[in-house]
């Protein structure tokens, strides 16, 4: 019989061991899912991992969209890691995303066309705002009234996309775009484009966002007294309250956070690489930030190389549906699976496998 | 002997570092009543479990009817017709009285039938049930009905009710007696568990007091007066205290008319504590567990704020305020509950150690954590208070219970407090590191610092109090000075007198 033991300490090894783990049997799974659908599982692997950093055909267009995904993902990761560490969680970091990059928008519409150099700083805080304000109203409902923060930020996922549409097709729409739905678009209006930093990385200002944002977060959970209140309310609440924590704070504090985060996230992907408000703005960031968040075990820098690895996937998914007809459906599976196995390898962290003899009783 | 039912000789069992039940024996008869005395960590727990089948002894042996007896399991156990009611219900919220009824037999029958015969037996035995509730709307006494039902579906020869009255309003507890002198009537033996002298009394043939894990005497509780039962039951072992040359200084704690309802619904309601504690004072506060204790220390720390005025520290009202803010003027606390309550599991003790002094070992500054002095502060703790682990860095789940608990209050020692609250200071503790820590508080009261311990451990209470008073259902009974205390006094008071007025007309 095999039985799972509690390790009288975290296992610092398997910390870091269990996430490449997870990643070499999604790939092995993934490989046999691939090769029942009639695919080379090498090939597809290859496309995937491979393909969009070396492959002499692809690269030049897919090398820079690496940092393009990874940007709103990083960020915001960043944001749910810091609440899920204190026991927060925030599943509608989408629409937080949406309502950050609707608001931004809305910001820079208003005064166009100006050509203010303030007028990007000034967008920038308003999708802040934008996200925040949609992540406080699951947090008031959860300090003043108990409701169930899950629910509540998923569902008003449901809401901002209908915002969004009503955005696209309505008050943001282009005067100028003759009835199309839409908004104007900001890679024709230099003033607020957030195009790329240097050319041919992908690198724009959200990338550079990103960057500062896990710095911020390394310094905030490892050096600073809130960071360490947050750590504390997530591992042992009763702790947390006697050491003096408020708990209402710290939900406040980490919705917050996340939104604002998740907010600015919007606002660089419209201004930047989607371009505009469309209905189908939105592609997902905010759900598979939640996996690109546990893929990094909910440190900075993990989270780091868990965006560069979970766009990669994306990108290399994308080349595959391409070149050997994988549907796309398959390359969710395929991150699901990730996700999946990461959480089983990382019982290890905490438990042992030991043989045990059937105990008497 | 023949009508001897369960028959318990020499029964022996040992857990690592301490003996739970040391050669203990008595019989329970035919139909009668039986109860089983005495304090917390008596080895009353460990008993029953052996008679149910939940733990197998060392050493001795029983017999049911004259036939060995050693269930090795609780469903052996009841197929004798040995049946329990836990202190703790085990029942689903969501289901029904029926449902739950349902789950706990071996072979259910259907469910129409089931719930006639709930109504039927909660009919005959006075038990007001309605089969088809759903237990989350049932009061804590319902419950338990639906667990004595449970029971009594099995047509039990051995009823075990481990201490039934502590959930019950008075007039509960009146319904219940009632249903336990019938089974009585009807030839049930019932072993019957509590540490409430009265209760007993009022209800019990016969009584077999346990005092550290031995049977001192089984004694006819009508016949035995409740300060007889209290003596046997708390000893009259302890050390007389001597006196402590104390310079009491100014007051530096002022609790008045402290009153708190009950949290979330659970636990005790704090009920118009007022006392007083002076520079350099030890005061002990005693009393069963599950009284308050608990309460007391939460609204003291500061983890649950009090209405304005109830507790003024240093002569300012600190009601309103939390841990944090207490903390910095020198109120410092260490709760019972070491894993989860003063310490965080999975974190290290440098980080345990920021937990508590952050700010007044100014281990943080300007909102930035000086991980160097914090660790030096760890060690400080763990040099002084002779913790044994490899280092700082260990995380506290990995410590022994006796050492985390050197550093959950040295931890707070090390900080030099003005008042510190400690509940249970020892509980655990081997008996070396247990003096230590005695004397580390009494070091700390003779430098002039005012301690309030919470402690159910009588011996050391006596030891290290300046004035003692005890703790019943949320009252606070006043602190008196421990020289003048004696036996019956503290007895009745633990044992469910509630005033000390009782006490003073016994005198």
């Amino acid at each position: 019989m095999l039985r799972l033991e509690k390790r009288p300490q975290p296992s610092r090894a398997w910390v870091v061991l269990s996430p490449i783990l997870a990643v070499i049997l999604t790939m092995i799974v993934g490989g046999i899912l691939f090769a029942m659908l009639g695919a080379n599982p090498f090939e597809a692997i290859r496309t995937i991992f491979w393909d969009p950093i070396f492959s002499e055909q692809f690269s030049g267009f897919t090398r820079p969209q690496l940092l393009v995904k990874a940007g709103p993902l990083i960020l915001i990761a960043i944001g749910l890691s810091i609440g899920f560490k204190a026991g927060i969680w925030n599943i509608g970091a989408e629409g937080q995303y949406i309502m950050g990059a609707i608001c931004g928008a809305a910001a820079g519409l208003a005064l166009y066309p100006s050509d203010s150099v303030l007028l990007f700083p000034l967008m920038l805080v308003a999708g802040a705002l934008g996200g925040w304000a949609w992540a406080m109203i699951p947090a008031i409902l959860k300090t003043k009234l108990g409701t169930n923060e899950i629910l509540v930020s998923l569902m008003l996922v449901y809401v901002a996309e209908t915002i969004l549409a009503s955005a696209a097709s309505g008050f943001l729409r282009n005067p100028e775009g003759m009835g199309f739905p839409g908004s104007r678009n900001f890679k024709e209006w230099d003033a607020v484009y957030n195009g790329e930093l240097i050319a041919g990385t992908g690198m724009h200002w959200g990338v550079v966002a990103a960057f500062i944002a896990v710095i911020a977060a390394y310094v905030l959970l490892s050096r600073h007294i809130q960071g360490f209140n947050i750590r504390l309310t997530g591992e042992a609440p009763r702790a947390a309250r006697f050491a003096g924590v408020n708990p209402s704070r710290i939900v406040i504090l980490c919705l917050g956070i996340s939104g604002a985060l998740a907010g600015l996230a919007g606002f660089f992907e419209v201004t930047g690489p989607a371009g505009q408000i469309t209905i189908d703005f939105n592609a997902g960031y905010g759900f598979t930030a939640i996996i690109v968040a546990f893929l990094g075990r909910l440190n900075p820098i993990g989270i780091l190389l868990a965006g560069l690895l979970m766009a990669l996937t994306y990108i290399g998914g994308e080349l595959a549906q391409l070149m050997l007809g994988v549907p796309g459906a398959a390359i969710q599976l395929f991150q699901g699976m990730l996700l999946f196995f990461l959480l089983a390898t990382d019982v290890f962290t905490n438990f042992r496998l030991r043989l045990a003899k059937k105990e008497a009783v | 002997m023949d009508d001897t039912l369960l028959s318990i000789q020499g029964l022996t069992k040992a857990y690592p570092g301490v003996v739970a039940n040391d050669d203990v024996s008595f019989d329970i008869r035919k139909g009668e009543i039986h109860a089983l005395l005495g304090e917390n960590g008596a080895g009353k727990s460990t008993l029953v479990k052996m008679i149910y089948g939940l733990v197998g002894p060392d050493r001795g042996t029983m017999t049911l009817d004259g036939n060995a007896f050693a269930p090795p399991k609780p469903s052996v156990a009841r197929q004798a017709g040995v049946a329990m009611v836990f202190q703790h219900f085990s029942l689903f919220d969501a289901l029904s009285v029926a449902e739950n009824v349902a789950l706990g037999m071996e072979n259910p029958p259907k469910p129409r039938d089931l719930a006639a015969r709930i109504s039927e037996v909660s009919e005959q035995y006075g038990l007001p049930l309605d089969p088809s509730r759903e237990v989350a709307s049932l009061s804590a006494g319902e419950r338990q009905r639906v667990e004595i039902i449970r029971c009594l579906l099995q047509d039990p020869r051995l009823l075990i009710m481990d201490e039934p009255t502590s959930v019950l309003t008075p007039q509960e507890v009146d319904i219940l007696f009632e249903t336990l002198r019938k089974l009585k009537s009807e030839g049930t033996s019932i072993l019957y568990i509590s540490h409430k002298l009265e209760e007993i009394r009022a209800l019990c043939d016969h009584a077999s007091i346990l005092r550290h894990g031995k049977n001192v005497g089984t004694c006819t509780p009508s016949e035995t007066s409740a300060r007889e039962m209290a003596e046997m039951m708390v000893g009259s072992s302890f050390a007389t205290p001597k006196a402590r040359d104390v310079t009491l200084g100014e007051v530096v704690l002022t609790v008045d008319n402290l009153t708190l309802p009950a949290l979330d619904g659970i636990g005790t309601p704090l009920r118009g504590i007022s006392f007083e504690l002076r520079k350099g004072e030890v005061l002990g506060i005693g009393g069963v567990a599950g009284n308050g204790q608990d309460e007391l220390l939460m609204a003291l720390s500061g983890e649950r704020l009090s209405d304005p005025g109830m507790v003024h520290f240093q002569g300012k009202d600190v009601s309103r305020q939390g841990p944090g803010e207490r903390r910095l003027p020198g109120l410092l606390s260490a709760p019972e509950e070491r894993l989860g309550h003063a310490a965080a599991p999975d974190m290290s003790l440098t980080e345990n150690g920021v937990l508590t002094a952050g700010k007044r070992a100014g281990l943080v500054k300007n909102g930035f954590i000086d991980w160097a002095k914090s660790r030096l502060f760890a060690e400080d703790v763990i040099e002084k208070f002779d913790v044994r682990t490899p280092g700082p860095n260990v995380a506290a789940r990995a410590l022994s219970g006796g050492n985390l608990q050197k550093y959950v209050v040295g931890r707070e020692i090390v900080q030099k407090p003005e008042l510190l609250v400690i509940n249970q200071p020892t509980w655990g503790v081997d008996a070396a590191a247990a003096a230590a820590i005695r004397q580390a508080l009494l070091d700390l009261a003779h430098g002039g610092a005012a301690i309030l311990v919470i402690s159910q451990d009588l011996d050391e209470l006596m030891e290290i109090s300046d004035r003692f008073g005890a703790l019943n259902e949320g009252r606070l009974s006043t602190p008196r000075p421990v020289q003048g205390l004696d036996m019956e006094q503290i007895g009745l008071m633990m044992g469910g007198a509630h005033d000390m007025e009782a006490a003073h007309a016994a005198t």
